[in-house]
């Protein structure tokens, strides 16, 4: 590799660092895992708009909140919290699951 | 047990799917073994360091340090995949005709060796660093950990063996299509992973329009069923593709086109001049 590919990588990776993300706002609505459980297991969003959804993971343990129906997937360590932005989306149910419980952290979002 | 095997197995896929192909790419260069070798174990060394600092990098930029981290890995990724695909347009052809001429090595290949290896290693941090956490989960829970550690465990053996079987399928294309074939995979998966980084960063919030979803084939196939992640990986495959998400594909697979095609005609300009 020479020194042309290295700088065309370090550009690439530093654009993709200093680019500063939106002003973060307080989020719109608040999914809590306890047990490996989702609270509340149902969240109702306004159709075609961008909402923000702070989760909170009060397990010790890491999830990784994840869906392919709102595309979302991360990682939340354990006692901490992440937000994580949807939308636009259609009228319709959106599930997700905690991929690390899969068998109990479930829910959906409810878009109408 | 099943479960974390399954999990785990899921991880390793992707990653295990990469160094396959990378692999095959690479068949008959000198010093593949260690040079993949070392994107492994850097991989592994840095999944361990992105696990432990987990906290620190979602709670970065904001919230969104997760979201650009993944982005920066990949668009890194990318631009590897990229070098190497232009590197290998300029000089594939002498690469097989050398091939032939003296059976097998070839010495000139340690070239792209570096930028593959790179990829190598950042595919393992970015999937490893999830074992490594779902890894940490298990522990920290104590009491059950036992057989979901041998489950887990398992998945990693299974992720592996998925490699070879990418590497000697791979193997069965006959030697003088192996170049076309391995640069068309890497341009596939180079287009995936663009639509994947652009799309983190969407979820940053720092690209906010594009955002529609374009079609929607979860009906027929989802990116949670095994083929569904293969193609997820292999070609960039979504369900539900969002505009951001389609141009990012297509104008990867644009540039890299034209970005092979300038590489291997340069030097018959200045062998005429």
């Amino acid at each position: 590799m020479n020194k042309a590919a290295t700088l065309f990588a370090l550009v690439a990776l530093a654009g993709a660092v200093t680019l500063a993300p939106g002003q973060a706002s307080a989020a719109d609505y608040t999914l809590t895992i306890k047990d490996h459980k989702f609270t509340p297991t149902e969240l109702k969003v306004p159709a075609n708009k961008r909402v923000t959804i702070e989760v909170i993971n009060s397990d010790p343990t890491p999830e990784e909140f994840e869906s392919h129906a709102l595309k979302i997937e991360k990682i939340i360590p354990g006692n901490a919290k992440a937000t994580v932005r949807i939308g636009p989306l259609k009228p319709g149910r959106y599930s997700f699951v905690g991929e690390f419980h899969e068998s109990t952290a479930k829910g959906t979002v409810v878009v109408e | 047990m099943l479960g974390a095997l399954v999990i785990v197995f899921r991880e390793v896929l992707e990653a295990g799917l990469i160094v396959g192909i990378v692999l095959a790419a690479t068949r008959g260069v000198t010093g593949r073994g260690r040079w993949i070798m070392i994107g492994i174990g850097a991989g592994i060394v840095g999944a361990a360091a992105v696990a432990m600092f987990a906290g620190a990098i979602s709670q970065a930029f904001q919230g969104a340090g997760q979201e650009l981290f993944n982005a920066g890995v990949l668009a890194l990724a990318v631009v590897m995949l990229m070098w190497h695909n232009a590197w290998m347009a300029r000089h594939g052809r002498e690469m097989a005709a050398e091939m032939r001429q003296i059976g097998s090595a070839v010495s000139e290949g340690a070239k792209p060796l570096t930028a593959l290896a790179v990829v190598v290693g950042l595919a393992v941090l970015r999937e490893g660093s999830e074992v490594v956490l779902f890894l940490y989960g298990i522990m920290a829970s104590g009491t059950s950990g036992g057989s979901l550690l041998v489950g887990s465990l398992l998945g990693i053996a299974a992720g592996a063996a998925f490699t070879g079987l990418t590497y000697f399928g791979l193997l069965a294309i006959p030697q003088r299509y192996i170049f076309s074939v391995t640069s068309w995979l890497i341009a596939l998966l180079a287009a995936g992973m663009a639509a994947q980084s652009v799309h983190y960063l969407y979820n940053a919030g720092i690209i906010n329009v594009l955002g529609e979803t374009v079609w929607d084939t979860s009906w027929l196939l989802t990116e949670s069923s095994l083929f569904g992640k293969l193609l997820h990986t292999l070609i960039g495959y979504t369900s539900q593709p969002s505009q951001l998400q389609l141009i990012a594909y297509i104008g990867t697979l644009f540039a890299m086109g034209i970005l092979m095609r300038i590489a291997r005609y340069k030097p018959r300009e200045r062998v005429t001049v």
